[in-house]
């Protein structure tokens, strides 16, 4: 057995293999949470679930030399008033390695933009560390801070502690619990107007505004599947909102683009415009004749890459908001779909409002509508997008296409009457 | 794998506190699961409880699947409590009607993911 740092860890040449290489390593952390379990152990520290990082190994190192799983598929645990949140998560070798029988994933509701204080930080890891295995996932796909491995008994504890964070474990707030299964799941946005000079509107405000006022959505799973709910403050979207939300927010603006052209000569200088600029433009939008950039904003499809190779003479345009995309996801019933347009253009300061009264009018037809199991997508695609556009109360757009410019939905009731 | 005592009867669940035979459960089983505290808090069952846990069951024998919440919601707006919601449902069985109702009506594990 390796002894490192006079703790043994147990015999896993195969997960050894994965710490090889200049990058981050799984495997290298779950040894370093089971060193510092141990330690935690020898100072005496009460921690709930002592050997679970080595066992975690030992289970990890078994399914790779059996090329199979040994986590169980299912499992339905809970804390109280929530539906969602913990996912349970069963161990066969219950006999085997009785210290990762179960295994439960707690899924934590991140700050908007995931910004934390090292104070929080600290807070959260030292809760985990003692009613759980301390290793944790920052952030899973939908966003959350994922708390993995725990048992069913120290749920509830765990779930309390996040709660009262703020009092016990000194974080400057409590946390609270994020969704999972059929519910609202954790919305989440870019770091928006914090960090961003493209943002056209509030990120991080719209994503805490639909977290508290959609609590009981969020925690109480009733839908026929998930929904997801992302906010990006530009066309870059930088969380791929269109491709993962069912319901993306992407900032964009109604004018025209803001060009200083003193600033665009000073590019002039060190790159080559007509090169990276003009003959980059996809709609070919953009003219440059050496003193000053002509855009054709007409043609503009908003793609961001002249804005984003000269941000310095390039911005938004000022009628700022943003354009809500429907039915993205990744494969389930009916394979990826990427989002499209539902509703062109709201602006900035109706926004957040707009989106809500859209939000409960889809959530009403999809509940009521949608198979189990059934994206709200993919219900679109069943039932028409013009059944879709009565539900949310808009008319037949030319900018509603599947692919723009190239396969625009087709109303066949209007044309084979 | 953990056990139910009823009628001197040991019936076998799973891990999260599922019947594994669903056939082997009647109401006194259902009692005993609402009242076992190793996969939640104890639940007193009353008239509101057993009407939801009826509704489960019938539910399940007829269609071979829990019902969706949708329809529960609207199963217990008519026939439990004119101002039931899915929240009043979650005060009835705080863990969920999925992990509580579910579990105590004697329902298989429901399939479900992440």
């Amino acid at each position: 057995m390796p002894v490192v740092d006079g703790v043994e860890l147990p015999e896993t040449p195969l997960l050894d293999e994965l710490e090889k290489g200049p990058w981050p390593s799984f495997v290298k952390e779950i040894k370093r949470a089971a060193i510092e379990q141990e330690k935690a152990m020898k100072a005496g520290k009460k921690i709930k679930l002592p050997g679970s990082a080595k066992g975690l190994l030992k289970v990890l190192e078994l399914a790779y030399k059996e090329k199979r799983t040994h986590w169980k598929h299912g499992g339905i645990v809970s804390v109280i008033g929530y539906g969602g949140g913990v996912i349970g998560r069963y161990c066969d070798l219950e006999d085997k390695v009785p210290e990762v029988w179960h295994f439960h994933t707690i899924r934590v509701n991140m700050p908007a933009g995931w910004f934390y204080t090292t104070k929080a930080l600290r807070a959260l890891c030292d809760a985990w560390e003692k009613w759980g295995s301390g290793l944790t996932n920052f952030h899973g796909s939908t966003g959350d801070i994922i708390l993995l491995g725990t048992r069913t008994e120290h749920l509830q504890p765990m779930a309390n502690a996040l709660a009262y964070l703020d009092k016990f474990y000194g974080s400057p707030a409590p946390f609270d619990i994020g969704g999972s299964g059929s519910d609202l799941r954790t919305p989440s946005c870019c770091m928006g107007p914090s960090l961003c000079e493209f943002a056209c509107y509030d990120t991080l405000k719209a994503c805490y505004e639909f977290t508290m006022r959609y609590q009981n959505e969020l925690h109480r799973p009733m839908w026929p599947y998930k929904f997801k709910i992302k906010c990006a403050g530009c066309p870059n979207d930088c969380i791929a909102s269109k491709a993962r939300a069912d319901f993306a927010i992407i900032g964009t603006w109604k004018d025209e683009i803001q060009i200083d052209q003193e600033a665009v000569r000073e590019y002039a200088k060190v790159i080559d415009i007509e090169e990276h600029v003009v003959k980059k433009c996809p709609t070919k939008a953009i003219s440059w004749d050496g003193k000053e950039l002509k855009i054709d904003n007409k043609n503009c499809i908003r793609c961001m890459h002249c804005i984003n190779v000269m941000p310095k003479a390039l911005k938004p345009g000022k009628e700022r908001g943003a354009t809500i995309l429907i039915g993205g996801k990744a494969p389930f019933v009916d394979g990826a779909i990427i989002g499209w347009v539902a509703v062109p253009f709201i602006p900035e300061n109706e926004l957040i409002e707009k989106c809500c009264e859209i939000l409960e009018a889809i959530w009403e037809w999809w509940d009521e509508e949608g198979k189990f199991r059934e994206r709200v997508g993919e219900l679109i695609w069943r039932k028409g997008m013009d059944e879709f556009l009565k539900v949310i109360g808009q008319k037949a757009d030319v900018r509603m296409v599947y692919a723009p410019r190239n396969n625009p939905f087709i109303f066949w009731r209007e044309l084979n009457p | 794998m953990p056990e139910l005592e009823v009628k001197g009867k040991k019936l076998k669940l799973d891990e999260d506190g599922f019947l594994q035979d669903w056939e082997e459960w009647d109401e006194e089983v259902a009692e005993a699961l609402a009242k076992d505290t190793r996969f939640g808090p104890a639940i007193e069952l009353t008239e509101e409880h057993w009407k939801i846990i009826k509704y489960i069951r019938e539910y399940f024998l007829k269609y071979g699947v829990a019902p969706p919440i949708r329809m529960l919601v609207k199963f217990c707006k008519k026939e439990v409590n004119p101002n039931c919601d899915l929240q009043y449902i979650y005060k009835l069985f705080p863990q969920g009607p999925a992990k509580d109702a579910c579990r105590i009506a004697g329902l298989p594990k429901p399939t479900g993911c992440v």
